[in-house]
């Protein structure tokens, strides 16, 4: 078998278990903070009685770790469970509202990656020149901007001023593909202005790296064009940390997003996970957290095995 | 002082950063002195328009915007360096660690980290902050600790990519020691990509409070900071209000400042001779 | 003047009680449509209309919202419970009177122990089964007894015994008097669901048939066909949408994604109001703002050094910057403006810091320093009140300290908690809920933890008193009372705002609740 898929057979395997340790913590947080469902639903209108009355009916008054069992017991056999403030089942609850969360992620994705690694190359090429400049000043005044205001000043603009496309993103299953995609422009631009600046920095400085190497100077040596050394010799080389930035910031887009989902009222697991969590609906964290996490884990296995695919230097056994 | 014979040196950019860091440093120190009014002082209507009493205007509750900004520099850029400095120690320890090591101690390093960074970090923040209270210092841990792992991260990778190189291998064998190893051989190579996030990651935690304030968590009013002078006028905006872009771009001018010299290491660490 | 007309008015001049005006409408065999005065009293616009869909951008909805009336906390699932797919038996109207709904009329006992209350017959419900006494049972009985988990207990814990008189009479025995019973039966926890259903099916007598609800994100509901309310639910269709985010729900209006929002932001309401083609509603109800401290705990169980702290709050400038006018004056009890036995005659209490020191001195209890929760789960700027409350009280030489508390499980650890806190009240429409709820002694919400004999006297005598003069005496006496004496600071009620489209029709608006008693679904219609 080779060494690399002697790795992610064992990357799988500690992800379970990542994600085994993580299911307890969050129990375990959410347990620490203060009141449980019953209180936070009831909240001003909560009594003694019907306090007690709706832990005996949610199983709320048995022990934390009888409770994490049974919820454990019940993922085995591949059932969520169901929310415990509203009675939903949770598969239902989630399904596609994690379907909404990978399509923004997406569709971002598919706009931001190319351009920022595109915008990387040009920068580490030209650098020090006027065209580095401004891409660096512009890059970093939109990472200045918190996403939120971002937001505001792109439904100031271009929903509010012009016109031009909708300022709440609340896309639901009878829309047609196009239809959604007309609805997320907004969202979905705001998310590119965010994560851009930060992979294109990433992509320069490392390119920029790569180029005090002594093989770069030999291919100067040999009289390559300039271009072509950055684009064939040095961007290869620098895939490693480009891998890592794209890999964080694509988690950012499917677990971080919850600001954006909240200014556009778009319905994905964001919000679910912050309500969920204002209101102890446990069962509910948990398996948002676990969907969150198990991207998160993906994400970083793919990262690590891109990376070391892509520098052979690493793939070679110590 | 090298610093000065190197500023000397430095391209015209890195002289224009290092000034608009000084800029902000000064005004965060004298702001008591130089602040035409009061930090919670009410002066005025809300958001009336830039006049000879408010230069900037006043914001969401007729506090002059000026005051508030000068006062802001200083709660929030104490607490950004703070929060970024120990992140990046934290961060660059265990990230070396891991990378020269190898074996369990990156194991568990690497498991610790995934668990923490698996979890959305605005949440993991919201319930942090929800068990033990909002306040400045516990702020400042909460998010070191979240921006540490993203630091681990990094410089565990190119960490990595440093120790397969043949000079690391000759020192090991040479018997150094692992620290030395870390401090003389890895930290130096791997200055350039931690050095840029570094200018990126100060920046991320205005933001960060900027998006905690906006869950209701993040610093307390009345108290002046620049992100949550952005959420709290940042409504006005789609009005036509221009207030809420000055908190805005004072932290967008403290972090072209700080990415400015940071742009200017980068060229010094790379070694490239090439600027005009 | 119509028999009607006639008993309208002796109602007006106070000759006649309102349960022999609603008998003698029965009598009549008016209907409630027929009545204009308890419809809102002129019409302020044209004749309504059908058609259209009405979009409603709502905050108060949340991922864990439950269509289980015994668990509706926010106003998202609020709005389609009341107005859009079921029906309470008794509705409160824009001059906040019970009109019959789905009861046809209702008689008290002399005692006003015992209401019988008469079913409107041929109501169906959305899944074709007829209205019976036995649904209007089982509704009810959701929220009584041991294993309720409804926070409706507490106002339905007055009812002793409910039992069906043939199938269109439902019989209700309080434990004691109640003259205003019909009110409690309004509460929108109590909306009345088909006998044996579950309450998450959401399926009602209401105007509208649910067809899709997501809970937080979206509910789409279209009109119901057999509507026993010949003369609401004008709209084709109504979808809701949450939105959390204040700057979102106002540019959703702005760009006409939504026809209508709620809460609007206090900060950005008179910039709306410019705009062209949008209307800006207030509505001044009863819900106030309160700083509670507990009576049973020292240094607050000396009614002086209460007083103190009383005289020791700027009023007029809580309103000004918290609500930026958009609100009036408390009197230090729980009464507003829009109560009906709101007594107008006591005298306002006003910001006095020589009276402060004054009540502070003779207290006795030294150079203390007081503190004094606050969160803004409390209400909103409910930090920022505590601040003003503290600069104020400054001025008379009283230290108040304030103390920040998490937002999260506020209502839990720090409400009734904490010696003295910030407090948000929704109100209630009738003098006795909010007494007995929030000020009897044995209340489960007394969150003074006040005791005052006098009080609780009253209390039980005015709920059961049927006469209307009598009636008033009792309930001025009680404010005075919460007033003088109680635990409570009560600086500012807090009006509703609410933006439309102008293209949005309404009549006198109910400030029961906000957006028009909760019934904007089936009050109001497109021009």
């Amino acid at each position: 078998m080779s060494p690399l898929i002697t790795l992610v057979l064992k990357r799988v395997g500690l992800g379970v278990l990542t994600l085994w340790v993580i299911s307890v913590l969050i129990f375990v947080g959410v347990e620490l903070l203060p009141g449980d469902l019953a209180e936070e639903i009831l909240g001003q209108n909560a009594t003694p009685e019907t306090v007690a009355a709706f832990r005996r009916e949610l199983k709320l008054d048995l022990p934390p770790h009888a409770r994490y069992l049974a919820w454990l017991g019940g993922l085995t056999e591949g059932d969520l469970g169901n929310s415990l403030a509203n009675g939903r089942p949770i598969a239902e609850l989630i399904g596609w509202r994690f379907a909404n969360t990978l399509f923004l992620a997406a569709s971002t994705a598919v706009v931001a990656v190319p351009i920022s690694i595109f915008l990387g190359i040009l920068a580490a090429l030209y650098r020090n020149s006027l065209f580095d400049r401004l891409i660096s000043m512009a890059t970093l005044s939109t990472i200045s901007f918190p996403d939120f205001f971002v937001a505001y000043i792109l439904i100031a603009l271009l929903s509010v001023q012009l016109l031009l496309f909708p300022s709440v993103s609340n896309i639901n299953p009878q829309m047609s593909l196009l239809e959604k995609l007309y609805a997320i422009v907004l969202p979905c631009l705001t998310l590119t202005l965010v994560v851009v600046a930060h992979m294109m920095r990433q992509t320069r400085a490392a390119i920029i790296n790569i180029l005090s190497s002594p093989f770069i100077e030999m291919a100067h040596l040999k009289g390559l064009r300039r271009a072509r050394v950055v684009v064939r010799h040095a961007f290869p080389n620098a895939l490693s940390p480009v891998i890592n930035v794209v890999a964080l910031n694509l988690a950012y887009l499917v677990a971080g997003v919850v600001i954006v989902e909240v200014v556009f009222a778009y319905p994905g697991m964001g919000q679910l996970l912050v309500d969920s969590v204002t209101k102890r609906d446990i069962p509910v964290v948990q398996a948002s957290g676990l969907i969150f996490a198990a991207t998160y884990v993906t994400l970083n296995l793919l990262a690590d095995v891109f990376s070391i695919i892509s520098n052979p230097r690493l793939r070679a056994p110590r | 002082m090298a610093f000065l014979q190197l500023l000397r040196e430095s391209p015209i950019s890195a002289r224009i950063g290092v000034a608009m860091i000084l800029f902000n440093i000064l005004a965060s120190i004298f702001a008591p002195l130089v602040a035409p009014y009061g930090e919670t002082e009410i002066v005025g209507d809300v958001w009336a328009p830039m006049s000879a009493a408010n230069w900037l205007g006043t914001d969401q509750v007729g506090r002059d915007m000026l005051t508030r900004l000068l006062y802001g520099a200083r709660n929030t850029i104490a607490i950004a360096f703070a929060t970024t400095l120990l992140s990046f120690s934290v961060g660059i320890v265990f990230g070396f660690l891991a990378a020269t090591l190898k074996g369990w101690v990156d194991q568990v390093l690497s498991r610790v980290v995934d668990i923490m960074m698996a979890f959305p970090t605005l949440v993991f923040a919201l319930m942090v902050l929800s068990v033990v209270g909002t306040s400045i210092p516990t702020l400042i841990l909460v998010i070191a600790l979240l921006d540490s792992t993203r630091v681990y991260r990094l410089s565990r990778a190119v960490a990595m990519d440093i120790e397969v190189m043949e000079f690391v291998e000759a020192a090991r064998l040479r018997g150094e020691r692992i620290w030395w190893l870390m401090r003389h051989e890895i930290l130096p190579n791997a200055m350039p990509p931690l050095v840029a996030e570094f200018g990126l990651r100060f920046c991320f935690v205005f933001l960060f409070i900027a998006a905690l304030s906006f869950l209701g968590l993040g610093i307390q009013p009345p108290t002046a900071d620049w992100g949550s002078m952005v959420r709290e006028n940042a409504g006005a905006i789609t009005f036509g209000i221009f207030v809420p872009l000055w908190p805005a771009a004072a932290i967008a001018f403290l972090t072209i400042g700080v990415n400015l010299v940071v742009d200017w290491f980068l060229h010094l660490a790379s070694g490239l001779k090439d600027y005009e | 003047m119509t028999s009607l007309e006639k008993v309208e008015e002796l109602l007006e001049q106070g000759k006649i009680t309102r349960r022999r005006f609603l008998a003698q409408a029965s009598a009549l065999g008016v209907g409630a449509a027929l009545s204009p005065m308890l419809f809102g009293g002129k019409a302020q616009a044209a004749a309504p209309k059908r058609g259209g869909r009405l979009r409603l951008g709502l905050a108060g909805g949340s991922t864990t919202d439950s269509l289980d009336p015994a668990t509706i906390t926010d106003m998202m699932v609020q709005v389609i419970n009341q107005g859009q797919i079921r029906n309470n038996l008794v509705e409160i109207d824009a001059d906040i009177r019970p009109v019959p709904e789905l009861a046809e009329s209702w008689e008290p006992s002399k005692d006003a122990m015992q209401w019988v209350f008469k079913l409107r017959k041929g109501v169906e419900f959305h899944n074709g089964k007829t209205l019976d006494a036995d649904d209007v049972i089982y509704s009810i009985n959701h929220h009584r007894g041991k294993d309720t988990k409804s926070g409706a207990k507490g106002i339905v814990e007055a009812i002793k015994d409910i039992k069906k008189d043939g199938k269109h009479t439902v019989i209700f025995t309080l434990s004691g008097g109640n003259a205003d019973f019909p009110f409690i039966l309004s509460d929108y926890h109590l909306s009345i669901s088909p006998a044996g259903s579950n309450f998450l099916d959401g399926v009602g007598t209401g105007g509208y048939i649910l067809k899709d609800f997501e809970p937080g994100v979206r509910a789409f509901a279209v009109r119901n066909p057999n509507y026993f309310k010949s003369d609401r639910a004008w709209f084709d269709e109504v979808e809701i949408i949450g939105i959390a985010d204040v700057n979102a729900r106002t540019n959703a209006l702005k760009t006409g994604q939504i026809d209508v929002m709620n809460r609007c932001e206090l900060k950005t309401v008179l910039l709306l109001k410019r705009i062209k083609g949008i209307q800006v509603m207030q509505q001044n109800g009863f819900k106030h703002y309160t700083f509670a401290m507990r009576c049973d705990t020292a240094p607050y169980d000396k009614n002086d050094l209460r007083l103190a702290l009383k005289y020791a709050v700027d009023r007029e400038q809580m309103v000004k910057t918290i609500l930026r006018g958009y609100g009036e004056v408390g009197n230090d009890h729980p009464i507003g403006s829009a109560n009906r036995y709101h007594a107008a005659e006591l005298e306002q209490r006003r910001y006095d810091p020589d009276k402060a020191s004054f009540h502070l001195k003779k207290a006795g209890v030294g150079n203390i320093t007081f503190d004094l929760s606050a969160a803004e789960a409390a209400f909103v700027g409910a930090v920022d009140a505590a601040v003003l409350y503290k600069e104020s009280a400054a001025r008379a030489g009283i230290t108040i300290n304030v103390v920040r508390e998490p937002n999260d499980g506020y209502w839990s650890n720090v409400w009734m908690k904490k010696p003295w806190c910030a407090v948000y009240w929704g109100g209630r429409p009738t003098e006795d809920m909010m007494f007995s709820t929030a000020y009897a002694a044995d209340a489960d919400w007394n969150d003074t933890f006040w005791k005052n004999e006098r009080f609780n006297e009253l209390l039980v005598a005015a709920r059961a008193e049927l006469d209307e003069k009598k009636r008033r005496q009792m309930y001025v006496e009680m404010q005075s009372l919460v007033r003088d004496d109680g635990g409570v600071v009560v600086p500012m009620f807090v009006a509703d705002l609410a933006a439309a489209s102008d293209k949005i029709a309404h009549g006198k608006l109910g400030v029961n609740w906000e957006l028009d008693g909760m019934r904007c679904s089936e009050r109001w219609w497109f021009v």
